[in-house]
């Protein structure tokens, strides 16, 4: 009886409400990430580990498939930053706007790819990037007079495929992110905006873009990590985690080549660190640019 | 003059909403293109896909049901495959029915006391989000080895129940609401678990239908971590599953594309009937930043 009214007591009920969270905490967050950092100053193996200093990140600074594996990444980062922010932020002002109508058939529509899994989307992306010139990609760029191509054979057009991908399952993600920042704006300042005879532009650059500076942060964060991270994407693409001169191969991509199919997890999980170094320094420095951190500037 | 001008701008405004909604219509034929090639080509022999890779394709007399009827035709191929499309929903309904129940939880804990660490656990909620579960990704698979849970559904299941994303959502839809309701409660003689079970919880109905939609989402997709738990092909997941008919020996594009298509449609009618909560879902996140 004791216990229960402890228990029940409103000084002890929220710790027994948070408990689950602290216990998944410390078991699958803590305790993997002080992990990975030990692990990858270790070698290990099946039976005994030995402790082998920095020798892991030595040899990952000697190491050219993960320096191809890091530039892929980076550039598909890179890329994806550039093509799906300022796009699906337009193409949501614009179904935002009264110019559009049946505007729930295009949301559902654009959606729908993100709804697909990556092993189905990836072998459709496979065939349609086919070397053979009736896959789809070889007969638009014929019929457009600039011929035929080995697609998934080449670096360039690799990195196109993944990009490719990429638009088509974000677009309509992150165009909703973006719509629901704008359904957060206050109309009336568009009115006065009116009433001053602002230009369409000029509401767009001095109302729209810097209250939607929330949304476009949170998505510049999120995308910066997706973008590192990426790995499912390439694997199904090229049917595996080997591509023609790595031209697919991403840091996870290695991570996993190493510590799953090489079973070298000690040096496996020195990739790891490096990618949460990175991931960790583009988003703070990101952060800092955007005055996230300053207080009171709304 | 307001009137006025409208009226002279009209027959501009229509041509802006023909391009305005020309351009969305096109934009989603582009989008739909590559699900409805593979549609197409599920009527037609694998064989064909190996030979030709993925275009459209409408000559109707060359379809036919074949791949269909193999996938459902109670031989060796279609057994796995209604296993693995059984396993997923199991693994689905589950994962959802856990992780909202228990997030729920913890975000009432976090949103509805004032205890000692209750920013610090906030704080704490948002950083695990700063972290790609990637590089947790093979500490976790020893640990999961270490407990023993390898090849089993609750190794998979584990280490999502408490979702960071998915407490934060609940807490920000708490949040709103107004906490009287826990006071008058208490002077009702209600317990404090009883408060959170028959008052709030009965409130809170649209963010379980936001959220659950969300991580049903994600668990009947989700790839990496099953393909690193799950070893027996009696236990794997669709989307594994299909991934094990790729082989270096020999793609069964039969099964697999007619397969893929199948499988894609629980979640589209989930999609299509819960539209709405899935945008409120997703996007708690992006306008409070």
């Amino acid at each position: 009886m004791k216990i229960k009214n402890f228990l029940y007591s409103q000084k002890v009920a929220p710790y027994v409400f948070v408990l689950p969270f602290i216990l998944s905490f410390f078991f699958f967050w803590v305790y993997p990430l002080i992990t990975a950092f030990t692990m990858s100053f270790q070698d290990i193996g099946a039976i005994k580990s030995d402790w082998v200093g920095f020798a892991n990140y030595a040899k990952l600074l000697k190491d050219n498939v993960f320096h191809i594996a890091v530039w892929n990444s980076v550039k598909y980062m890179f890329f994806t930053l550039v093509l799906l922010i300022p796009f699906p932020m337009l193409f949501a002002v614009l179904l935002d706007s009264n110019l559009v109508k049946a505007k729930g058939v295009w949301k559902a529509v654009l959606y729908m790819p993100a709804l697909t899994s990556v092993v189905i989307s990836g072998t459709l992306f496979r065939l349609m990037f086919t070397e053979y010139t009736t896959g789809q990609m070889n007969m638009i760029t014929a019929a457009l007079g600039l011929g035929t191509y080995k697609w998934l054979k080449m670096g360039w057009s690799g990195m196109l495929a993944l990009l490719i991908v990429a638009c088509w399952r974000w677009t309509g993600v992150n165009m909703l992110y973006f719509l629901s920042g704008l359904k957060s704006i206050d109309t009336s300042l568009y009115e006065a905006a009116d009433i001053d005879g602002a230009t369409g532009w000029q509401k767009f650059k001095y109302v729209t873009l810097p209250l939607l500076k929330p949304t476009t942060v949170y998505v510049l964060t999120i995308s910066v990590y997706a973008g590192l991270a990426m790995f499912l994407e390439s694997y199904m693409l090229w049917a595996g985690n080997s591509s023609p001169n790595n031209i697919g191969l991403t840091i996870v991509g290695y991570l996993y080549k190493r510590g799953i199919e090489k079973n070298d997890m000690g040096y496996a999980c020195a990739v790891g660190v490096v990618l949460l170094v990175v991931a960790l320094i583009i988003n703070f420095a990101q952060l800092i640019v955007n005055g996230t951190f300053k207080k009171g500037e709304d | 003059m307001a009137k006025q001008k409208t009226m002279a701008s009209s027959p501009k405004r229509v041509v802006g909403t023909v391009l305005g909604t020309g351009f969305f219509a096109i934009l989603c034929l582009i989008i739909i293109f590559p699900v409805f090639a593979g549609l197409l080509a599920s009527f037609r022999p694998g064989t064909e896909l190996i030979r030709r890779g993925l275009s459209i394709d409408l000559n109707v007399t060359t379809m036919n049901l074949d791949n269909y009827k193999y996938l459902f035709g109670g031989n060796a191929d279609s057994v796995k495959y209604f296993m693995w499309y059984k396993n997923s929903l199991l693994i689905t309904i589950i994962s959802v029915a856990l992780t909202l129940i228990i997030c729920y939880f913890v975000a009432y804990g976090l949103t509805m006391y004032e205890f000692r660490f209750k920013n610090l656990l906030f704080t704490i909620v948002l950083a695990t989000m700063m972290v790609p579960f990637e590089i947790l990704m093979l500490p976790l698979y020893k640990e999961i080895i270490a407990l023993k849970l390898v090849d089993t559904y609750v190794g998979v299941i584990i280490i999502g129940l408490c979702s960071a994303s998915t407490i934060f959502f609940f807490r920000q839809y708490l949040s709103g609401l107004p906490k009287d309701l826990l006071d008058a409660a208490r002077i009702d003689g209600c317990s404090e678990y009883g408060i959170s079970v028959r008052i709030i919880l009965p409130l809170a109905k649209p963010a379980f239908a936001s959220m659950g939609i969300l991580s049903a989402m994600g668990a009947w997709n989700a790839i990496l971590w099953p393909l690193l738990v799950l070893k027996g092909a009696e236990k794997f997941t669709l989307p594994i599953g299909l991934n094990t008919l790729l082989t270096p020996y020999g793609n069964n594009y039969d099964v697999l594309i007619a397969g893929s298509m199948f499988g894609i449609l629980p979640i589209f009618i989930i999609f299509l009937i819960f539209q709405k909560y899935i945008i409120d879902g997703m996007t708690a996140g992006a306008v409070k930043g």
